[in-house]
Order: C-alpha cells, then structure tokens, then sequence
C-alpha cells in the first residue's frame, strides 16, 4: 500500500481523563485507503527527548469528513505534547503503515483489548459491521476510569468489559470473562491488541479451542516503514519488523 | 545555475547527498514519498556473506537528541541481496553503494568478490566500524594493523570505487585515516556511530538488549564535524562526512569543514523526504553564498 507524509490539521482535541485523549484529524483532501489495524508515525515537537516520530495506531476513520482519529495514552514527553494539541494545530503523519487485521472467514469474532491496547478495535469493528458482521468487543481495564470511550464502541457492536478492581463489569481480567472461561466459545476469530501479558493468555486461551487468533503487537520504532530494523519480534521465521511485517500477526507466528 | 556535481574520486554524483547505510534500506521503501534518482547515492543495508539474525530486541532507545541502536547487522547474507534485491533496485538511476561488513577478512573478501560482478554497483562502502556486533566490524576498525589488513585484502579483490567507514570510537582517527587511504582506499566516509548506553533507572535495566549501542543524531554532530575535518587535513581520498545532519546547513558545515559529500542517516526516520530538502538547501546556499558548484565548498571553512 502506498505510504503518504501529511500535513493534519487537528480539528477536535477530546480529553478522556488524566491520561487519555482522542485527537480528531481532517485532511484537506480525500483520504487515501486506510485499513484497520495499520498505523501513522506522527511528528510532534522536536525537543531534547523527542526526536522521533511516534507510531500510533488509527482508531478510527471516517472517509466522508476526510477525518481521523487517534486515541492517545500520555505515557511520556511526545504523547504529552500530543495530548496538548489545540483545535487548529497542524500534525504530520507518515501513514498508513503496517499490515492489517485480516477479513474473518465466519461471522462470529471476539474483539480483545485492554488499555490503550482498544484503539484499533473501533476502526476493525466499524469495518466488519459494514461488512455484516456485528463484533462482539471484550475491553478490559484496571478501573472504570480506564475504560476509554465506550459509548463509541457501543455505536458498532456489543460491548462487554471486565475491571480488575470490579468497578464495572465482570472484576478481574478479559481472561476472567464468561465469553473466555467457556469450554465452548460462540466465536471462532480473536483479533487482539493490549498489554503482551494480556495478548498471550488471550493467545493461548484460542490455541486451546482451535480458534484463529491474530494480535496486534507494540514495539519500540524508528522509522515505521521496515528500514531501521530495530522494532524486531521473534517469530518462527526469525525476526520480523513489527512495523512491517505486523503490526497484526496471527499468534501462533510468534514465539510466545 | 548551481553545479551539484561531485567527483570523489571517480565516483560521480549528481549532487553531494547520498543516504546512510541501515537508515534507507535499500531506498525502494522510499519510492512511496519521492523520486529516489533525485539522490548522489544510497548505500544500502550492511551485508554480510551469511544470513544474521542481529541482536535480540530492544534495539533501539531515544536519548537526548539522538537515539542507540542495536540491530547487530541483521541481513539476508549477500547471495539474498544478489538473486532478491539486485534486481529491483539495479536500474535507479543514482549510485547504490553496498555497504560490506565481516568477521573474518576471509568473510569482507568473499562478500566483495561477488560484489565486484554486479555491473550496476559502482562501489562499496567497507563497513569495519559496526560497534554492534561482537566479532569482527568495529574491532577492524579500530587499530591500524586490522584496519590495514582488511583494506588491504578487499583492495586486491575489488576494482570499482572502494569508500571505507570509519568509527568514531578511536583515539586518534586520523591515523586509521592514513593507513586505509595508504592502502588504497577510494575515499573514506564518517562517522559511524559512537558507542553509547542508556539506563532505565526505574526498572534497573539497560535499554538495550546488548546493553551498550551506537548512538546516532544531532547529538553526535559537532564530533562528526571535528573528525571529518582532522581527517580531511591529512588524507588526499575523499572524505564523506555523516553524523547527525538533519538539514542543509548541518551538510554544508560538514562540506566547509572538508566533506566532498555528505551522508544522511538518522534524519530519514524523522522526515522521509529530508535528503531532498538538503540537496535543494545545498544548491540555495550556494546561490546566496556565491558558490557557482558545490564542490567549491568542501574545505572551504575560514579558518584564520
């Protein structure tokens, strides 16, 4: 797929809580394809420990307005300068990088996520309810608090969520849901993306059923497009760049 | 009308911009952005004889304007390069350099032997100051008498344009400087990059798997620029100064401390059409500046 650099102006700034915000961002002309699951390395203010671009995944896209969005984690000194980003600032974005989520092959898909790890689901969930599918989402968090924009994920599919702390939904982790603690599953596609402690039970928990899995990994980048190799995973094949030959792979790829 | 032509050495370019190797791949994963025949070269991806995996992640860690890396030399062995890239990438028109490394001098000269069969490649870059691996790479470079013996070896293999890396990580550079030139170098290219580390003092852990990396960025720049222009004092090859460049002015300050041509890394990361930008800026300087050709910049610093 065709890489592009833009210039994005940022039209919504919509603060979650303390740590989250979704930026909304309108391109002044047609949006090229963007499939979910892909990713931008966005550019924010160079400083003396922001020289990078930071990749952040795409969590939704509406053609028609020539928007999208990210919903960003203020984890440290880039995501903070992105959180701080006023209506009308401008932002350039590499994009859209990265494979995808595939198209399932059944109707009945689990959506997984925890943290900020629920980006993408939005946008994979949006596809897939186009396309006649209505995705069924876990997300999971630490407390209520966490559990980011819900309302948007309840406009798509039905959404069902566990708290470690018992705040909302099931208490304990996605594993600890009912959809996940039966021996009979009504699904038979994961796709996944949270913390890597999160991927590998939810990994190993569709190995057990035989269901296809595909995560969606994480990695530290330079430059997003394959060049620097430094965002390596282990897999059966070797090392492979998360940013190109992932950031999706299907779990049993990878050498967990 | 700007002349952007470069002559190192025989080695012609359409201007005095090339890419760095590991930071442009082997340029096709840039065609998306812009026309990469607009650059004086690419000098791809490190290789080696053998397949390697590189180093275990992390391999990358941003520090204060610059970033470590770690990657170990990961690459498909030069055979994968001949039969897979070769063909893709032979027909650009610019001068895609390879960049050779080894760890024995029987591995550098196997790897330019084949090398020096492939018609479109008018030159190699002889990587002996990879500070990321642990045999071979850097140690060559880093005494004379390894530096001079895998210099010498290629030298008697490989007839086309041989630029050598040279690293940082030295007391005294311009005297591996000499000695590479006395055995018949081309032109030598630096800096690559400065061994470096970075802690995490929450968690205890080095950031990199390795623990130690090669740091690369603005925050190497004024090193670059020393090294480049010592180097430049003593050699008569050309010298092709790396380290940092993130603009135009950055490659012209390496041009007048004594660069015949520059190398743009770290750079491409931030913003891929960066070496454009310094080609154009390049020509602009010398505009306002008087210059009727870039090479009329290189060593050109005032310096009494």
């Amino acid at each position: 797929m065709k890489k592009y650099i833009d210039d994005f102006t940022v039209v919504q700034n919509r603060r979650l809580n303390d740590e989250y915000v979704i930026l909304t961002l309108k391109l002044d002309r047609e949006l090229p394809e963007i499939l979910p699951g892909q990713f931008a390395e966005v550019k924010v203010e160079s400083g003396v420990n922001t020289l990078l671009r930071r990749p952040i995944s795409i969590h939704d896209v509406d053609e028609k307005s020539r928007e999208i969005k990210l919903l960003v984690q203020e984890i440290g000194e880039g995501t903070r300068l992105m959180g701080a980003l006023q209506e009308g600032d401008t932002l350039n974005l590499v994009y859209p990088l990265g494979n995808s989520f595939s198209k399932p092959q059944t109707k009945e898909v689990l959506l997984v996520g925890g943290g900020c790890g629920v980006a993408p689901l939005l946008y994979l969930g949006r596809k897939l309810k186009e396309a006649g599918i209505t995705p069924r989402f876990l997300l999971g968090a630490r407390s209520s608090d966490g559990l980011i924009a819900l309302d948007e994920y309840e406009k798509v599919g039905e959404v069902n969520v566990t708290t470690e702390d018992g705040s909302v939904g099931t208490k304990g982790f996605v594993i600890h849901h009912p959809l996940m603690r039966t021996d009979s599953p009504v699904y038979d596609h994961i796709y996944t993306c949270g913390p890597d402690a999160m991927m590998r039970v939810v990994a190993k928990y569709a190995g057990n059923h035989n269901i296809k899995c595909e995560v969606s990994l994480e990695n530290h980048m330079a430059c997003g497009i394959g060049v620097c190799l430094c965002c390596v995973t282990d897999t059966v094949d070797g090392h492979k760049c998360t940013c190109t030959d992932g950031p999706v792979f299907d779990s049993t790829y990878l050498k967990w | 009308m700007v002349d952007l032509t470069v002559d190192l050495n025989g080695l012609k370019l359409k201007n005095p911009v090339m890419t760095a190797s590991g930071t442009f791949g082997y340029g096709t994963e840039y065609i998306d952005f812009f026309d990469i025949s607009r650059l004086g070269g690419i000098v791809v991806k490190g290789t080696t004889l053998n397949h390697r995996e590189g180093n275990p992640y992390p391999r990358m860690a941003e520090t204060p304007h610059g970033m470590l890396n770690a990657v170990g030399l990961q690459n498909k062995g030069i055979d994968y390069f001949i039969s897979d890239i070769y063909p893709e990438i032979k027909d650009y028109d610019t001068n895609m350099l390879i960049n050779v490394s080894g760890s024995t001098v029987e591995e550098y000269e196997e790897v330019a032997r084949k090398v020096n069969e492939l018609e479109k490649i008018p030159g190699i870059e002889l990587n002996i100051s990879c500070p990321n691996v642990k045999e071979g790479g850097m140690a060559f470079g880093t005494s004379c008498p390894s530096a001079v013996s895998v210099v010498n070896a290629v030298r008697k293999i490989y007839k086309k344009h041989l630029m050598v890396k040279l690293s940082p990580n030295i007391t005294n550079v311009t005297e591996i400087a000499h000695a590479v030139e006395g055995e018949g170098a081309d032109s030598v290219s630096l800096i690559n990059t400065l061994l470096g580390m970075a802690v995490d003092a929450d968690s205890r852990r080095p950031l990199l798997s390795t623990v130690t990396g090669g740091l690369s960025g603005p925050a190497v720049k004024p090193v670059a620029l020393r090294m480049v222009w010592q180097v430049s004092q003593v050699v008569k090859i050309p010298v092709v100064g790396l380290g940092g460049i993130m603009t135009a002015t950055d490659a012209v300050e390496f041009m007048l401390a004594g660069a015949a041509a520059v190398q743009i890394g770290t750079a491409n990361f931030i913003d891929p059409l960066v070496s454009l930008k310094v080609i154009d800026g390049i020509e602009a300087y010398c505009t306002k500046h008087g210059f009727s050709s870039a090479s009329e910049l290189t060593g050109a610093m005032i310096s009494e």
